[in-house]
């Protein structure tokens, strides 16, 4: 028997949203135990990849140089990769700053908006903090993206549909009421 | 009244005599896709989705009248791959998080895209700074999701009686302005037609989204213009 | 002050009788008094001429020349066409502006000088040039320009920068003007002597269908570039149904690289003039036209002198010549910078005191036009041939030029050549002869038409200019060897997205990520996928936008693909898996690095 495809996972930019949607496969998650073997995946907590992968699942965009570089090391990693959710394709929430200049974002976030307790007037710059991008990057401006799943968060079944048929090597178009952006 | 009898893909419709081939189409019980026509407005001829050859020459069919004997396409690959491409363009023009907007699911921009099972924009967002109206007591108008279709400027002069909207500048910093400094400004009512003629969440009544659950909303399963397909298959 | 306002403003509406279609003469006549069309202004015409405030600043909005903020006393507008980048434009803007001590766009602290620039003024034989209000000053160099502000300085009147003249009826007292002519070439239609009256004399010889007729039979077409048969155009417009019929002539010439309207309606302006009359006797109309480009404001004084000259002559008003009956009057309109006023219904809702938003189509201005009558709109040059086919004869007209293109075309030759100016050629010339003409040498590429119609390529200079293989408005542009294709083509783009009207999606937003395509492959960052998609998407837009706009705009876009060939391997390449070459990512995280004071560690 041929050694199964494994399948990597991460969230960048995002809230975790589309890796619950995963989970709410419920009972087809050990189907997909069966079919594919989990890499790096917040899934598995597998900090980095043990080997090659068919398929990288990214959730979220690039906001930070830190989720750029986990985004160029899933490409060199996967053969295919999957941008899942609207913030991987289309910048989602974290998107909502990118006609804003990074400075007032900060000073919003961290100095006047209500409720910032910061007598000392600190923005946080501790060197482990990656740096911010002055906007949001959805993947595909990044690194080439081989297929989308929209959604906010994409429905369980989409998600679904979408691996089982990209394992089976013939990506299909959504079914009607599984394509949505909400 | 004078009919003239042409085809759309093969198929023989029958027009009234100076009846646009978007209307003629529709009454025949053919879908062309369309987004700034819209019923009892003059058409606008702007957003260019409702496209079809006619006679081999590219036409909006919302301002295009239905002549004698006229071969009119419509289902091509290259027109469903040009519509697609102007319903590409609108989302990255502006900036449509569909996830917290109350017309997800009422939106025909959206429910387009849903008919033509996009997944992701082809071309780059271009992230727009734009405003946002809050200034009427019942009504809101979000410049990040305006199409420029001109269906509330043509409601509220032709239906409304009114005069609230026109388009100001040119190019692409062309943009919807009201009749004064705000929306608060003019007579601009909630029920008003040129809210309801939105066919984005641009122009929104307050306080009454979010009404409809997920699921039960106009294009949660059915893709639009699937109403006028099925008088086709009757 | 308010009250001021209010009144002057009253005033001004009230001399163009309050009424909204003369809204273009209204808003220019009161930005001319108060350097803006404010607010409070918008609202004072929208009472005045029973509007809304919203339908005035759409039209205030629309325009180049017109503004809603205020503008300095003064404002210098330097044309900014790749001419006149490649004359210079980039060291006199800098020179300006450090001398006005502010940027591209901005007013001078006591509110005296605004600093802005403008697309193709007509003056690409003169580059670099600039409109100063609306007088011109030609061939600008960073010290001229460095002068010109510590005059304007001084005396604030841009009239006193005039010091030279320049020939022919620039040197008329209603002009005085440092524009040249240029005439390098006089031909037989245009610069030919010309008796006023005499063409309109034979023309009421005859019955206005025959007039007609002998245009068709000259096989007239369209100068300003589409090259619709202008005998057909009137025949439309004589058999349309309603009572009221109007001649417009389009002094609308924006074409980037055009100016030959320019030397016509300075030195031929009877010979027009009389077209018009000649058109409005064939059709059945009383009253013409002239759509003027805002740029050519400092031809108005003199154009309504001949205008008045004409009418005591009787060669426009009543009974003209003597013929009972045949009444002809003829008023400017001014435009106020917006190339889309060329497209011929876009120019009608301009004289309708609209946005420059072309009209959709049907019906066509001949069938319905300014305000819903029978219209033809016919160019500058146009109505020249006009007067002399009615004197001269059809056939004498149809013996010149190429079989299916009759006559003579008077052509602008500008950019990388010794003698730029005005050329009236016959029809059926070639691309070569026209290089060796201006004295062109190195000649890598031409734009035939301006960048609405085609760039070609050395393979291509054998072509004839006529309608059935390289048709022209009348721009000619030449470009040497070391000029980079794809960067005109950049530019050009540039200039169709801010001169577009933004009413229909593919020319609205289909530019824009074109320029952008365009730009990734200029940067390197281009694969060959790439120049597919320009192409592409270049097609997308001529064949889905709404008017001639879109569709001509990637047509630079497109010649630059065709001659690209083999060049295009040192800007695309197949890429290795990993970040897209677009992605810069010491770009992305510059403004944080300034801010937090440290360098990414991943870059």
């Amino acid at each position: 028997m041929a050694a199964k495809p494994r399948i990597a996972t991460v969230s960048l930019a995002g809230c975790f949203g589309c890796h619950m949607s995963l989970l709410d496969l419920d009972e087809r998650i050990l189907k997909l135990a069966e079919l594919v073997e989990f890499d790096r995946s917040p899934i598995n907590d597998y900090k980095d990849f043990r080997a090659r992968c068919a398929v990288g699942v990214v959730e979220g965009g690039c906001c930070t140089e830190e989720n750029v570089h986990v985004l160029e090391r899933f490409r060199k990693q996967c053969d295919l990769l999957v941008s899942i959710g609207e913030c991987a394709i289309s910048g989602g929430i974290p998107a909502m700053r990118n006609n804003i200049p990074l400075r007032e974002c900060l000073e919003e976030a961290y100095l006047k908006s209500p409720g910032v307790y910061n007598p000392g007037g600190v923005i946080p710059n501790d060197p482990e903090i990656p740096l911010l991008l002055h906007r949001l990057y959805p993947c595909h401006e990044v690194v080439k993206i081989d297929l989308f799943i929209p959604g906010c968060p994409p429905p369980a079944d989409a998600i679904w549909d979408a691996l089982v048929s990209l394992l089976a090597g013939r990506p299909a178009a959504p079914a009607y009421d599984r394509l949505k952006y909400d | 009244m004078k009919t003239v009898t042409f085809t759309i893909d093969g198929k023989i419709v029958r027009a009234d005599k100076g009846q646009t081939i978007l209307k003629a189409a529709e009454a025949a019980g053919i879908y062309i896709p369309r987004l700034c026509a819209c019923k009892d407005l003059v058409p606008h001829g702007s957003c260019r989705v409702c496209s079809v050859r006619v006679n081999g020459r590219i036409q909006a069919s919302c301002v295009q009248t239905a002549a004698e004997g006229a071969i009119v396409e419509s289902e091509t690959d290259e027109l469903r791959e040009y519509r697609r491409n102007i319903i590409d363009m609108l989302f990255v023009e502006g900036n449509h998080f569909c996830m917290f907007c109350e017309k997800s699911g009422f939106c025909e921009l959206q429910a387009l895209a849903y008919r033509f099972g996009i997944t992701a924009p082809k071309y780059r967002l271009l992230y727009p700074k734009r405003d946002i109206d809050l200034s009427h007591p019942e009504v809101y108008l979000d410049h990040n999701r305006c199409i420029l279709c001109g269906r509330c400027v043509r409601a509220s002069q032709d239906l409304d009686r009114k005069n609230v909207f026109q388009f100001v500048e040119r190019g692409c910093r062309k943009r919807l302005q009201v009749n004064g400094e705000a929306l608060s400004d003019t007579d601009l009512r909630a029920a008003d037609q040129a809210v309801s003629a939105c066919p984005v969440g641009a122009l929104m009544r307050k306080r009454v989204g979010y009404a409809v659950p997920v699921g039960r909303r106009p294009y949660d399963e059915v893709p639009i213009g699937r109403d006028i397909e099925k008088k086709g298959e009757e | 002050m308010k009250r001021a306002l209010a009144k002057i403003t009253g005033e001004i509406c009230k001399k163009f009788g309050n009424d909204p279609t003369r809204m273009m003469d209204i808003a220019m006549a009161v930005q001319e008094r108060f350097g803006c069309v404010s607010p409070e202004a918008m609202d004072e015409i929208a009472r005045a001429v029973n509007s809304h405030r919203v339908e005035v600043e759409s039209l205030v909005t629309f325009y180049g020349f017109l503004s809603v903020k205020p503008q300095g006393k003064v404002v210098i507008r330097l044309c900014r066409d790749i001419i006149d980048w490649m004359k210079g434009y980039e060291s006199v803007a800098d020179a300006m502006s450090r001398e006005l001590g502010v940027s591209m766009g901005e007013t001078t602290p006591d509110g005296a000088i605004t600093l802005t620039h403008a697309p193709c003024i007509g003056m690409s034989d003169q580059a670099p040039a600039a409109l100063v209000n609306e007088v011109v000053v030609t061939h600008l160099t960073p010290e001229r320009g460095r002068q010109l502000v510590r005059d304007l300085r001084r005396h604030l009147d841009p009239q006193q920068l005039v010091t030279m003249v320049g020939d022919g009826n620039n040197d008329h007292p209603l002009v005085r003007s440092m524009v040249r002519n240029n005439i390098r070439m006089r031909g037989p239609v245009h610069f030919a002597d010309f008796e006023p009256g005499s063409g309109l004399r034979r023309a009421l010889t005859l019955k206005p269908m025959d007039v007609i007729r002998e245009i068709k039979e000259s096989r007239l077409r369209g100068r300003g570039g589409a090259g619709f048969p202008a005998g057909l155009k009137w025949e439309m417009a004589a058999n349309a149904p309603g009572g009221k019929r109007y001649v417009i002539c389009n002094a609308d010439e924006g074409e980037p690289g055009t100016f030959k309207d320019r030397v016509l309606l300075t030195e031929c302006t009877g010979q027009l003039l009389e077209g018009m009359a000649i058109a409005g006797y064939a059709v059945g109309s009383d009253t013409g036209i002239i759509y003027l480009r805002g740029e050519y404001r400092y031809l108005l004084p003199y154009l309504e002198s001949v205008i008045e000259e004409r009418l005591r002559r009787g060669f426009l008003g009543r009974d003209i010549l003597g013929k009972k009956g045949f009444r002809f009057d003829v008023r400017v309109q001014m435009g106020a910078g917006a190339y889309i006023c060329g497209e011929e219904t876009a120019l009608i809702s301009s004289c309708e005191g609209l946005p420059g938003v072309p009209k959709n189509r049907p019906p066509f201005p001949p069938q319905q036009g300014y305000l819903g009558c029978p219209t033809i709109v016919n160019n500058v040059e146009t109505l020249c041939c006009v007067s002399r086919i009615l004197l001269e004869g059809a056939a004498w007209f149809a013996s010149m030029g190429s079989p299916r293109t009759t006559g003579t075309k008077v052509l602008s030759i500008c950019g990388d050549c010794r003698k730029p100016g005005v050329y009236e050629v016959p029809f059926g010339i070639s691309a070569r002869e026209l290089i060796e003409m201006s004295e062109a040498e190195n000649t890598g590429t031409m734009l035939i038409g301006g960048p609405c119609r085609q760039m070609i390529g050395s393979e291509r200079f054998g072509g004839r200019i006529c309608y059935d293989d390289l048709a022209t408005g009348g721009a000619i542009l030449i470009f040497n060897r070391a000029r980079n294709k794809l960067e005109i083509a950049e530019h050009y783009l540039d200039f169709f997205i801010e001169e577009s009207c933004g009413h229909c999606t593919p020319c609205r937003v289909g530019l824009i990520l074109l320029k952008k395509a365009v730009h990734k492959v200029i940067e390197g960052a281009g694969e060959p996928s790439d120049l597919a998609e320009m192409r592409d998407l270049s097609n997308f837009i001529i064949r889905m936008s709404r008017c001639g706009l879109g569709q001509a705009a990637p047509n630079p876009v497109l010649g630059a693909l065709e001659i690209f060939g083999d060049l295009s391997a040192g800007f695309v390449a197949e890429r290795k898996p990993g970040l897209l070459p677009e992605f810069d990512l010491s770009k992305a995280v510059i403004d944080a690095e300034m801010r937090v004071g440290r360098q990414s560690k991943i870059v």
